[in-house]
C-alpha cells in the first residue's frame, strides 16, 4: 500500500537523504521493523541522523516516533516482547549486533526521558551518577569540575550552586528536565536523544529548554520527538514525519513545513489529523 | 541564559581512555552477572530448605502409617470367656474376662522353653498394653463366636514396633535401648515364622490421645481443631466482614476511624502468645469459661485473626468501583441496601479468600491455645464446644516432648495431615480467588 | 429447660413475629401506600422480639454464677478477714459440691452447696420468664408500629448499622483489653517483684520459690531480654540477607514464569505452622548441629541459640522477601530507565538507585520481621532451653522470653502466685516492644508508600 502518489516516489529516502547539507551521517537507519508480540509497531523505516544537529521526529500520537527513539540507543532492550529487525548504525557501526554492548552504546547516545526523573539523590550526586559507574574521572576535583560545567551547559548552575547538595527531586519541573540534561551530558555522548522533553513541563521551562537545544547542538547531535509542530519548526534542522510506524517523508525542517511534499505531511502540519 | 561559551573538554573519548573504559565495561558486566547469580542462588536456597524440611518430615512419617501386628491362634473357651470373676452379680458377663491371660497363654503356647518369670515378662511386654481391650471389643461384637480357636492380630508393644521398623536396631548396647536382646531373639523368630504382618495404621485416625504411642491417634485432636475452626470462622467472618464494611463505607474520615486503622493494622502484628495472655484473663479467670474448651479457643483465635480478615475485606470492598454504588443509589435504593446487595456480593470472593487465609493460619496456631489450657492431656474425643479438647498442633508440640521412639514418627504423620489440611485450605482459597474475582 | 430450648424459644417468637407484621403490613399495603416494605415491617419485629430476649440471656449468662456463688457464702459463717485465695477456694468447693464431685463433709459447707444450686436453677427459671415476656413485649412493641407512615426499613438498617459499630469497636476493644489485662496483673505483680529488680535484675530463677508466701524466686528478666536478642538477631542474620536477594530476584531479574511459580513457593514457606517448624528445629536441625560441632571439637547445646535461630530466619525469609518485592516494585519504572539511559547494568541501577529509593520502605519492612522474631513462641519452646543463662554464646541454650511466658503459665500453678503473674509482666513488656517496632515500621513503610503515589 503505497501512501504516496506516483510521481513522488523518487523523493522518498530511500538511500540517500535529500537536500543533504552536511555530510556527516550520525546515525544511518535501514529498513529497521519492530514488533511488539504481534504488533507491527515500526514498518520499515530508513532514516539517516547528521551529525551536530537537531533531527525532529514529528508525527499523531500512537505512530511510533518514541520507539523508534528508543531503538537509537537500545532501550528497547528492556523489554521483553519487543523484537527489531533491520540495522542501525552509529559511526557506520551496526549496533544491533550481539558484539554491541548496549552498556557502552548508553555512553555514546544518551537520553532524556518525558516525565523528569532525577534520582531521589542530591543535584551533586545526579549528576555524577553516570561519571562515576563509568570510571571516567579519576579524581574527587576532576568529578567536581565535570558536574559543574555539566550543570553550566545545561543552564542550570547558577540557580542551583549555592544548594548542589539539595535533593534532585526538590526543584521545580523545568528545572528537573534540565539536571536530567545536565546528567545527560556529564558522561559526554555523542548524541542525545529526547522524548518530548517538554510535554510536562510549563511554556517558561520549555521556552528555557529549546533555548538550551539550540545551544547545545553545536556540540552534540540531537533526536527530539515532540508532538508539537510548532517546537519542532523551532528547534530543528531536519524533521521526520512519522504515521502509523512508517516513515511519510524526511527533509530539511523549512521545506517541511511550507513545501510539504506528500499529502500526508500536508494534511498533519495543516491539522486536518493528528 | 549562558551565550556560547567555548565548550570545556569533558572527558572524552580518546583510544586510550576508550579502551580503558571499555575493560572497565567488561569487569562491570562480570560483577553484573555475580550479582544475577547471588540473587538466584538466595531464591534457590530458600526454596532448597523448604523442599528439605518437606522431605525431612515425610521420610520420618511414613513409616508411622504402618503398623506391626501378630498373629495369635487364641482359644476363646466358654470357661474363661463367661467367667464372673469381678461380677458384682454373679451374672456371667463376657466384659470381665481375662483377655490378657488368653493372650498371655497363647503367647507363652508359641515359646514353650520360656519359663523363667523375669523371661515371661519380657515376653508378653512384647505385646501393647491395648491389645486386652482390642480382644474383648472383638468377643463382645462377635458374642456368637465364643468358643473354639480363633487366630487374632494382635497389637505389638511401641518397643517391638520401633524395633522391627528398624529405627532401634540391635547395635546400640543393650542396657542403652529399651528392646533387649532376647526380645529381639523373639521377634526375629516370630518373623522366620511368618507370624508377624504390618498393616495399615488405623489407629492412628480412629483413636485419641494415648500415653502408649502405639495406641496413640489423632482423632480427638482433628475433632477439637474442626470444633475450633468453626466457632473461629462463626465469629469472625461476620464481625469481620461487618466491621470493614462499617469502616470503608460508612465511618467519616477522622481522626477517630484513623485512631482505629491504625489500631488495627498494629493487632495484626501483636504477637500470639499475648492473644493468650489475653484470653487467660479474660475469658478464663474474668468470664470463668471452662478451660480447654474449643469454645474458649474459638474466642481467641477470633480476635486473633479478626484484623486480617478486616484488612482483606477492607481491600475488596475498595476494589468495588464507585460506579456500582452510584448505580445502585441511582435507583433509590439507600445507602444500606446498595452496600448488601450490590457492592458486598461483589467483594464476596476477595473477602472469602482473605477468610480461608485466615483460618489455615488459625488452624496452625499453637501458642494461646497453650495458655488456655488445651494442653492437657485429653483422651476423649470432644463432643460439645464445652468439652475438653486438644487441637491438632498443640498434640504435635506435646507428642514431639514425649521420650518414646515410637512418638517421633507419629508426631511428623501428624505434621503431615495438618500440613494436607492446611494444602487444601490454601489450594482452595487460590481457586476461589481465580474462578470468581474480576479485575476492574 | 436448658438454656438451647430457651434459644430456640425465643427464634420461634421471632419467627412469629415476622410473619405477623409482614401479614399486618401486606394487608395494609392493599388499601394504602407503605414507606417501607412488608418484609422490612417483617424483619422489624424479629429484630424487635430477638435481640432483647438475647440481650436478657447474655446478661443472665454473665452475672449468675458469680452472683449465686456471692449469695451461697454469705449464708456461710466465714471468718470476716479472709484471704483472697482461701475465698476462692471455698468458692471452688461449692461449685464443684454442688456439681456432685463430693468434697469435704462440712454441713455448713454442704449446705452452701446446695443453696447454691438451689439459686441457680431459680435464676435460670427467672432469667427464662423474663427473656420470653421481653421478646413477647417487643413483639408486641413492633407490630402496633405497622402503619403506613412508619418507616420500619430505615429502623431495620439502624440496628444494622449499630451492630457494625459494635463490630468496628470490637477491635479496639481487643487492644484495649490487651492492654489493660497486661498491665492490671503485671501491677499485681510488681506489688510482690519491684520494677526494677524485673528490669534489671541478673538472675532468672522462678522455681526457687519454695511456697508462695517465700520469695526465694529470683525474677530478673535481664537473661532472658540477651537470650530473645541473641536467638532473634541469629534469625535476622539468616533472613536480611537472604530474604533480601531473593526479592531483588524476583523483582527485578526473575522471568514472568519463574515468578509465578516462585512466589506461591515462597508464600508456603510462610504458611507452615511454627510448630512444624519447631519439631524440624529440635529434632532435626539441633542433633544435626549438635553432632557436627562434635567432629570439630566444639560443644554445641543441644538446645542451642543457633538452631533455634537459624529455623526462625527461615521462616522469616518469606516475611522479608515478600515485602522487600512489594516495595522495590513500587519504585517508579522511570528511575530505571533513566540509570539504564546512562549506561548503567542493571545490578548497578539496583544497587545505586533502586535499593537506595527503597531503603525507607525496606526498613520498616526488617523492622517488622525483628518484631516478628521476638515475638515468635513455638520454635523457640521446642528448640531452646529453659534455663536462664545470661551470655552471647549462640552454642548455648538459652531462654526467651517467649518460652518463659509459656512455661510459667502451663504448669500447675494456682492464678494468683508470683511466677504466674511474672508471665503477665513478661508479656507486657514483650507487647510493648512488638508495639513499638510495629509503630515505627508501619509509620516509615507509609511514608515510604506516600512518597511514590
Amino acid at each position: 500500500m503505497s501512501l504516496f502518489a506516483k510521481d513522488d516516489a523518487h523523493l522518498v529516502t530511500q538511500g540517500e537523504p535529500l537536500l543533504v547539507e552536511t555530510a556527516c551521517a550520525k546515525l544511518s537507519a535501514r529498513n529497521v521493523n519492530v514488533f511488539y508480540g504481534e504488533k507491527h509497531a515500526i514498518k520499515n523505516v530508513t532514516l539517516d541522523i547528521n551529525c551536530n544537529e537537531v533531527t525532529a521526529l514529528i508525527g499523531p500520537s500512537g505512530c511510533g516516533k518514541s520507539t523508534f527513539l528508543r531503538c537509537l540507543n537500545r532501550m528497547n532492550d528492556t523489554i521483553d516482547t519487543c523484537r527489531v529487525t533491520g540495522t542501525i548504525t552509529l559511526d557506520g557501526e551496526n549496533i544491533y549486533t550481539p558484539k554491541v554492548d548496549a552498556v557502552y552504546l548508553r555512553t555514546r547516545v544518551g537520553m532524556v526521558f518525558q516525565k523528569p526523573n532525577p534520582f531521589p539523590k542530591s543535584i551533586f550526586e545526579n549528576v555524577a551518577y553516570g561519571p562515576r559507574i563509568h570510571g571516567l574521572t579519576s579524581s574527587r576535583s576532576e568529578l567536581e569540575s565535570v558536574v559543574l560545567t555539566s550543570l553550566e551547559r545545561a543552564g542550570l548552575l547558577e540557580e542551583v550552586s549555592d544548594r548542589l547538595h539539595a535533593s534532585g527531586i526538590s526543584l521545580s519541573g523545568g528545572q528537573q528536565q534540565r539536571l536530567c540534561i545536565a546528567r545527560a551530558i556529564a558522561v559526554s555522548p555523542e548524541v542525545i536523544l529526547m522524548d518530548e522533553p517538554c510535554s510536562a513541563l510549563d511554556p517558561i521551562a520549555t521556552a528555557k529548554i529549546e533555548e538550551l537545544i539550540d545551544e547545545l547542538q553545536h556540540n552534540f547531535t540531537i533526536v527530539i520527538v515532540t508532538h508539537s509542530m510548532q517546537q519542532a519548526a523551532r528547534v530543528s534542522q531536519r524533521t521526520a514525519f512519522f504515521h502509523l510506524g512508517e516513515l511519510v517523508e524526511c527533509g530539511g525542517t523549512e521545506q517541511i513545513f511550507t513545501n510539504p511534499v506528500h499529502r500526508l505531511t500536508q494534511g498533519y502540519i495543516t491539522g486536518r489529523f493528528g | 541564559m549562558n551565550s556560547r561559551i567555548p565548550p570545556t573538554p569533558l572527558p572524552s573519548l580518546s583510544i586510550q581512555s576508550a579502551q580503558s573504559l571499555r575493560a572497565r565495561i567488561r569487569r562491570r558486566h562480570v560483577a553484573e552477572r555475580r550479582f544475577r547469580f547471588y540473587g538466584f542462588a538466595a531464591m534457590f536456597l530458600t526454596l532448597a530448605v523448604l523442599v528439605l524440611v518437606f522431605v525431612s518430615i515425610l521420610s520420618k512419617a511414613y513409616t508411622a502409617f504402618q503398623e506391626n501386628v501378630l498373629s495369635l491362634t487364641i482359644s476363646l473357651d466358654s470357661a474363661s470367656i463367661d467367667s464372673t470373676k469381678g461380677s458384682t452379680t454373679g451374672q456371667r458377663n463376657p466384659l470381665t474376662a481375662e483377655y490378657r491371660k488368653l493372650i498371655q497363654t497363647a503367647l507363652a503356647g508359641l515359646f514353650p522353653a520360656v519359663t523363667d518369670r523375669h523371661e515371661r515378662h519380657l515376653l508378653f511386654s512384647l505385646i501393647s498394653e491395648g491389645a486386652p481391650y482390642a480382644l474383648r471389643a472383638l468377643v463382645t461384637r462377635q458374642q456368637a463366636k465364643i468358643g473354639g480357636d480363633r487366630t487374632v492380630d494382635v497389637l505389638l508393644s511401641d518397643e517391638a514396633d520401633q524395633f522391627l521398623k528398624g529405627h532401634i536396631t540391635a547395635h546400640v548396647y543393650e542396657t542403652e535401648r529399651k528392646i533387649k536382646d532376647l526380645q529381639v531373639t523373639w521377634l526375629k523368630e516370630l518373623q522366620a515364622r511368618g507370624l508377624i504382618h504390618s498393616r495399615f495404621n488405623i489407629t492412628l485416625f480412629t483413636a485419641g490421645d494415648s500415653r502408649e504411642p502405639e495406641l496413640a491417634g489423632i482423632l480427638g485432636a482433628v475433632t477439637g481443631s474442626f470444633y475450633l475452626v468453626i466457632v473461629t470462622l462463626s465469629l469472625s467472618f461476620p464481625v469481620g466482614v461487618a466491621s470493614a464494611v462499617y469502616l470503608e463505607e460508612f465511618a467519616p474520615r477522622n481522626r477517630i476511624t484513623d485512631l482505629i486503622e491504625v489500631n488495627i493494622n498494629n493487632l495484626a502484628a501483636v504477637p500470639s502468645v499475648v492473644f493468650g495472655l489475653l484470653g487467660l484473663a479474660i475469658f478464663l479467670n474474668g468470664l470463668r469459661l471452662p478451660r480447654s474448651a474449643p469454645l474458649v479457643g474459638g474466642f481467641v483465635l477470633s480476635l486473633l485473626i479478626l484484623p486480617t480478615i478486616i484488612i482483606a475485606a477492607r481491600a475488596a470492598l475498595k476494589a468495588v468501583p464507585l460506579s456500582i454504588r452510584e448505580a445502585a443509589l441511582g435507583i433509590g435504593a439507600s445507602k444500606m441496601q446498595s452496600i448488601l446487595h450490590h457492592v458486598l456480593p461483589l467483594a464476596m470472593p476477595g473477602i472469602m479468600t482473605g477468610t480461608i487465609l485466615g483460618l489455615a493460619h488459625a488452624l496452625g496456631e499453637s501458642a494461646p491455645l497453650l495458655m488456655i489450657g488445651m494442653v492437657a492431656f485429653v483422651v476423649d474425643t470432644p463432643v460439645t464446644l464445652l468439652d475438653p479438647a486438644t487441637v491438632l498442633p498443640v498434640q504435635i508440640y506435646l507428642w514431639a516432648d514425649s521420650p518414646e521412639r515410637a512418638f517421633l514418627e507419629r508426631t511428623a504423620a501428624a505434621i503431615v495431615v495438618l500440613l494436607g489440611f492446611l494444602i487444601a485450605m490454601n489450594t482452595i482459597a487460590v481457586m476461589v480467588r481465580i474462578k470468581f474475582e474480576r479485575r476492574w | 429447660m436448658h438454656v438451647l430450648t430457651l434459644l430456640a424459644v425465643l427464634f420461634c417468637i421471632s419467627l412469629l413475629g415476622f410473619r405477623i407484621s409482614q401479614g399486618r403490613a401486606l394487608l395494609l399495603s392493599r388499601t394504602t401506600g407503605l414507606h417501607s416494605l412488608p418484609y422490612h415491617h417483617g424483619q422489624f419485629a424479629s429484630l424487635a422480639s430477638l435481640l432483647p430476649g438475647l440481650a436478657v440471656i447474655l446478661l443472665w449468662s454473665l452475672l449468675e454464677a458469680p452472683l449465686a456463688l456471692w449469695l451461697a457464702l454469705d449464708h456461710l459463717p466465714v471468718p470476716p478477714n479472709l484471704a483472697d485465695g482461701e475465698v476462692r477456694l471455698l468458692t471452688a468447693e461449692i461449685s464443684n459440691m454442688a456439681a456432685g464431685y463430693g468434697g469435704r463433709q462440712d454441713t455448713a459447707l454442704l449446705a452452701a452447696a446446695w443453696h447454691y444450686r438451689e439459686l441457680r436453677e431459680t435464676s435460670f427459671t427467672v432469667a427464662a420468664t423474663v427473656a420470653v415476656s421481653v421478646s413477647l413485649g417487643g413483639l408486641v412493641f413492633a407490630w402496633r408500629r405497622v402503619t403506613p407512615s412508619y418507616k420500619a426499613r430505615n429502623s431495620v438498617e439502624r440496628v444494622l448499622k449499630i451492630f457494625m459499630i459494635l463490630c468496628s469497636a470490637l477491635a479496639v476493644l481487643t487492644t484495649a483489653g490487651i492492654i489493660l489485662s497486661l498491665l492490671f496483673e503485671s501491677f499485681r505483680f510488681f506489688v510482690h517483684v519491684p520494677f526494677t529488680a524485673f528490669l534489671f535484675g541478673l538472675e532468672w530463677s522462678p522455681q526457687k520459690a519454695l511456697h508462695a508466701e517465700q520469695i526465694g524466686a529470683v525474677f530478673g528478666a535481664v537473661p532472658l531480654f540477651t537470650g530473645t536478642l541473641l536467638i532473634a538477631s541469629i534469625a535476622m542474620l539468616v533472613a536480611t540477607p537472604l530474604g533480601l536477594l531473593t526479592a531483588i530476584y524476583t523483582a527485578e531479574y526473575a522471568a514472568p514464569h519463574i515468578r509465578t511459580v516462585a512466589k506461591p513457593l515462597l508464600e508456603i514457606l510462610a504458611g507452615i505452622p511454627t510448630v512444624v517448624y519447631g519439631f524440624f528445629a529440635a529434632l532435626m536441625v539441633a542433633p544435626a548441629l549438635r553432632d557436627t560441632g562434635a567432629m570439630f571439637g566444639i560443644s554445641i547445646s543441644s538446645e542451642s541459640a543457633l538452631a533455634a535461630g537459624v529455623v526462625m530466619g527461615i521462616m522469616i525469609i518469606p516475611f522479608v522477601s515478600s515485602l522487600a518485592d512489594d516495595i522495590m516494585s513500587a519504585v517508579p519504572q522511570s528511575l530505571r530507565e533513566g540509570s539504564l539511559g546512562l549506561g548503567a547494568t542493571q545490578s548497578e541501577t539496583i544497587r545505586r538507585v533502586v535499593l537506595p529509593a527503597a531503603l525507607p520502605g525496606i526498613i520498616g519492612g526488617i523492622l517488622l520481621a525483628a518484631s516478628r522474631a521476638i515475638g515468635e513462641t513455638m520454635i523457640v519452646v521446642m528448640a531452646a532451653g529453659l534455663s536462664a543463662h545470661l551470655t552471647a554464646n549462640p552454642f548455648a541454650a538459652v531462654t526467651t522470653v517467649t518460652v518463659q511466658i509459656v512455661t510459667l503459665l502451663v504448669g500447675d500453678q494456682e492464678f494468683d502466685s508470683p511466677k504466674t503473674l511474672a508471665a503477665f509482666a513478661l508479656g507486657l513488656v514483650l507487647f510493648v516492644v512488638t508495639l513499638a517496632l510495629n509503630v515505627i515500621a508501619l509509620k516509615v513503610v507509609r511514608k515510604y508508600r506516600e512518597q511514590y503515589e
